[in-house]
């Protein structure tokens, strides 16, 4: 946990690709390209041959303004393309068309808010962008003999949020994106799940240092741990120096950051005016148009979780924070169980146990029905809670039909069974027993070992009141 | 080497084949290339092949277009399917695209045969055409002289009888100017008209295709086949040209002549000549004025500066990692590697413009040139819309001199950017605006430039056959 006292801004520039569209953002070249050969998924206009031109993707801009109203966003009365102007070898054409809100231009929205546990983490700017191809090397940056370029990305549809430097702690940040994401999917234009759908660079400064971008991280957890380390050399550096402005690379192999250029100023972009696509003015019955097929947000879901279904805030708050963890919730209250357990299960163990194997929700191959069954057999007193849970765990991946709660699972309830095990107990450890006899403390231990002996299937209550009749008749 | 309505009137006619002029055009390229360089590619096999193949759908009783059978030059600028495109810069040395741009579609689609590329100033930028990587084009009334550019190929093949029609495009002028300096038509169409999928792009908010033509009405029809909407290029506009008729020209039409163009630098021979067509005109009836334009003397700055900024940005795309050539010396690290390339892959005029663009797109500079060119921009197309208020054309001279000497000016940039100063308005505000030659004086042609309100080029082409054939 960071301290406070270093009074440690973050701001992010996450770049979420709209994965919903069908075809890239300037021409007619399939959105999905994952699935394809390298430098197939290309055409003129995406790998910008001489005298190609962009025509802007219709839909591309109404999900792009989708987003922008799911995190509250004012929308822009004009829709502008500007020039960013850089050479990279991913930039096929040397420049990349994207927004600008100075210089006569405008972002496609502004002044957004996302709310984390009640906090408001303010955005400044939403604008839409073209993405660049993919380079790959082996091995690393610095260390490759070549780079590989692969065009199928570019010209994706990106949509850039930026916030203000408002997150205090790395945890903070990571809990954006988890919130941006879940955002982002509930209306339905951004898979999160697929690698590098959602990318993000993030920027930190502490008490009197320079702003630090860091570029290249790869997952919601990593930015956590890139941003801690960041924070930890910069209190380490400050002690002794000034930290100034630079860009650093994340190395996730060795958990580091690695300068990569010092910023002594802002980069020269030289943006201006993209001539080639006309400025288009938003009506606002076409926005009204947009906000009409506006899914349920999360904050709303949130509230409904709270207010209809009787779920905690808190474990609400986590189930919505994650588009697929709220379905599943949800699809299991169609088979009638109870709501408190039910989302106590899944916010403690189901995720804890996601966290822990560093998996997606959309992999519990689990379904709703059976999950719920298991639950109801609980509530029912078939089986234990622990028992219950132990057998959550271990079909959580497994195939649907795993989860088979077989008999020798039940909970073992008949005083008749529970004093066959006890006394087959006691005679295997005659000591312990001695010792309980003497000393009531000890009893726990035995409990243990007759919970161990029925994989916890024996009822304890009723298990406890066995032990004491049968310690008290030796006494 | 007939007109091109002639030509398609015979090959429709079965007079002659498409063949048969394909291979005249290709013998008289023979004949005079040695000695005018017009073009960079002569596209033989290809074209011989295209006549063929128009010449099966004639005898099946096909519908042919407009073109048919005609052979066309294309600038160097234009992507050509199969056919090597260059821009007249060794960067793109062996580029052949993967597509044709919307025009050359278009012209297919009238039965047109792409003959060959036509030399170009690289990238478009120049008014001479000795800034071309491939070496000059001569001017085919006097071969000692330039025959003006950007588009000096495409004019001087026309002129010189190889082909009846070419494609040019212009951006500050390249068009005009070599119609005016060759003795030829050349149109260049208001911004939006035509398709721009496919040009290269030199200043992409300035630029259009546009026809050159021996005369007025091959120029109409060959500008007939070019307009039109093109979903590929959001900067064009819905406005296909029905059928233009180059007849019936008002002579009661009021024609404005800014005194600004006739600026400093204007030769008297050509003041003269260009008055002695005005006055004509007047004497048939038309009110001929002469109105100032005081915005008019920062057109040529600004110009530069739009233009210059805009290809900075548009040439980075050169950088030799994907067509084109490049310099085999091993650099892997990035920046080295494109460097190299642009280093030895640009010329000097090119490198000259791409540098002056960055500055003034660069920070702390954005806002004392571009944006203050910008409004100086809206304010010179609010002012010339206003004249468009009160009057139907606007006229004066499409250069200030006659064609100068090969090598006169090449090492003075300033000297040649002047020669631009009458035509670049017309880019900057988007209106059609023609040169129709008025001097038939063999070593000194001059044009009369006509400007006319948005989408009118009907009314340039009556105005142009009138002055053709009468005055």
């Amino acid at each position: 946990m960071m301290k406070n006292d270093l009074q440690i801004k973050i701001g992010l520039e996450v770049h979420c690709q709209l994965t919903s569209l069908r075809t890239k953002l300037f021409c007619s070249c399939p959105s999905n390209y994952r699935n394809s050969e390298p430098n197939t998924n290309i055409c003129p206009i995406c790998t910008g041959l001489p005298g190609s031109l962009p025509s802007i993707n219709e839909q591309a801009i109404k999900d792009g303004i989708k987003a922008a109203l799911a995190v509250k966003a004012n929308i822009a009365d004009i829709l502008k393309f500007y020039r960013k102007n850089y050479f990279y070898p991913d930039l096929p054409k040397n420049f990349q068309i994207s927004q600008y809100d100075k210089a006569g231009g405008v972002t496609l929205a502004s002044k957004g808010v996302v709310e984390i546990k009640g906090r408001r983490i303010h955005l400044s700017r939403i604008q839409i962008e073209e993405d660049p191809a993919k380079i790959s090397y082996e091995g690393t940056i610095s260390s490759s003999p070549y780079s590989l370029i692969d065009y199928n990305r570019a010209g994706i549809t990106l949509v850039e949020i930026i916030t203000e430097p408002e997150l205090k702690t790395p945890r903070q940040a990571r809990l954006f994106l988890q919130k941006l994401r879940s955002i982002l999917e509930h209306i339905g234009v951004c898979d999160g799940g697929l690698e590098g759908a959602i990318r993000c660079d993030a920027n930190i400064s502490i008490k009197g240092g320079k702003r630090v971008e860091i570029k290249n991280i790869g997952s919601f957890k990593e930015v956590e741990r890139a941003l801690s380390f960041e924070a930890t050399r910069q209190k380490t550096i400050n002690n002794r120096n000034i930290v100034g402005m630079e860009t650093r690379h994340w190395d996730d192999v060795r958990r580091v950051t690695v300068s990569m250029r010092v910023k002594e100023e802002e980069q020269d972009y030289r943006y201006f005016p993209e001539a080639d696509l006309v400025p288009f003015r938003f009506e606002k019955k076409f926005i009204n148009s947009i906000k009409k097929t506006m899914s349920e947000l999360p904050d709303a879901r949130r509230e409904r979780f709270v207010k209809e279904i009787g779920v905690s805030p808190s474990n609400a708050e986590v189930l919505t924070s994650d588009k697929a963890l709220a379905d599943f919730f949800e699809k299991c209250l169609e088979y009638q169980v109870n709501p408190k357990r039910t989302s106590n299960w899944i916010v403690s163990d189901v995720l804890g146990f996601l966290n822990r194997e560093d998996i997606e929700v959309k992999q519990i191959r689990v379904t709703p029905k059976e999950f719920a069954k298991l639950i109801r057999s609980v509530e029912a007193g078939k089986i234990s809670e622990q028992t219950g849970k132990k057998l959550l765990l271990k079909t959580l991946t497994t195939k649907d039909d795993a989860l088979q709660i077989k008999e020798t699972m039940f909970r073992i309830s008949d005083p008749d069974e529970v004093n066959k095990i006890v006394e087959k107990v006691f005679n295997e450890n005659k000591k312990a027993v001695e010792d309980a006899v003497g000393n009531k403390n000890t009893i726990n231990y035995l409990m243990g070992l007759i919970m161990k002996a029925t994989s916890s299937r024996a009822d304890p209550k009723i298990t406890r009141k066995v032990i004491d009749a049968k310690l008290s008749t030796l006494r | 080497m007939e007109t091109a309505r002639k030509i398609v009137e015979m090959v429709k006619s079965h007079q002659c084949s498409a063949e048969d002029q394909v291979n005249l055009a290709l013998q008289r390229i023979k004949e005079v290339e040695p000695e005018i360089h017009a073009f960079i590619k002569v596209a033989e096999d290809q074209a011989i092949q295209s006549a063929r193949e128009i010449d099966a759908r004639i005898t099946r009783g096909e519908k042919m277009g407009s073109l048919c059978g005609v052979p066309i030059a294309v600038k160097d600028v234009i992507s050509t399917a199969n056919i090597e495109t260059t821009c007249g810069s060794k960067i793109l040395k062996g580029y052949i695209p993967p597509f044709d741009a919307t025009v050359i579609e278009r012209l297919k689609q009238e039965g047109a045969i792409i003959i060959g590329k036509t030399n170009t100033d690289e990238f478009a930028m120049g008014n001479s055409t000795e800034f071309s990587s491939f070496g000059p084009t001569k001017n085919p009334r006097d071969k000692t002289r330039v025959p003006g550019g950007s588009s000096g190929g495409s004019a001087a093949a026309v002129a010189s009888l190889e082909v009846p029609l070419a494609l040019g495009t212009d951006t500050g002028g390249s068009i005009r100017c070599p119609a005016a300096f060759c003795g030829i038509v050349g149109l260049k169409p208001t911004y939006g008209r035509v398709s721009r999928y496919g040009l290269i792009s030199y200043a992409n908010s300035l630029e259009q295709i546009g026809p050159l033509a021996r005369n007025v009405d091959d120029c109409a029809i060959l500008m007939k086949c070019l307009a039109g909407w093109d979903p590929r290029d959001s900067t064009s506009y819905e406005s296909p040209m029905k059928k233009v008729s180059t007849k019936g020209f008002s002579i009661k039409s009021k024609i404005a002549v800014p005194k600004q163009f006739f600026g400093e630098g204007t030769e008297d021979l050509v003041k003269k000549e260009v008055w002695r067509i005005l006055d004509r005109l007047s004497e048939f009836g038309c009110i001929v004025e002469e109105i100032s334009l005081n915005n008019l003397e920062y057109a040529l700055p600004t110009y530069y500066i739009t233009a210059m900024a805009e290809a900075s940005s548009n040439l980075a795309k050169f950088d030799g990692l994907k067509y084109g050539s490049n310099v085999k010396t091993g650099y892997r690290e990035w920046n080295t590697y494109f460097t190299r390339n642009r280093e030895s892959g640009f010329g000097g005029e090119v490198k000259r413009r791409i540098i002056i663009g960055t500055f003034t797109l660069s920070a702390g500079y954005f806002g004392a040139y571009y944006l203050k060119a910008q409004k100086i921009r809206t304010m010179i197309t609010k002012e010339i819309e206003n004249v468009f208020k009160k009057y139907d054309l606007i006229a004066g001279p499409t250069m200030p001199t006659t064609p100068f000497l090969i090598g006169e000016k090449i090492n003075d940039p300033l000297q040649m950017y002047m020669n631009d100063v009458d035509t670049v308005s017309a880019n900057l505000t988007g209106h059609p605006a023609i040169s129709i030659p008025i001097n038939s004086k063999v070593n000194a042609p001059i044009g009369i430039q006509l400007l006319a309100p948005f989408f009118r080029e009907e009314e340039l082409l009556k105005a142009g056959k009138l002055i053709e054939e009468k005055v």
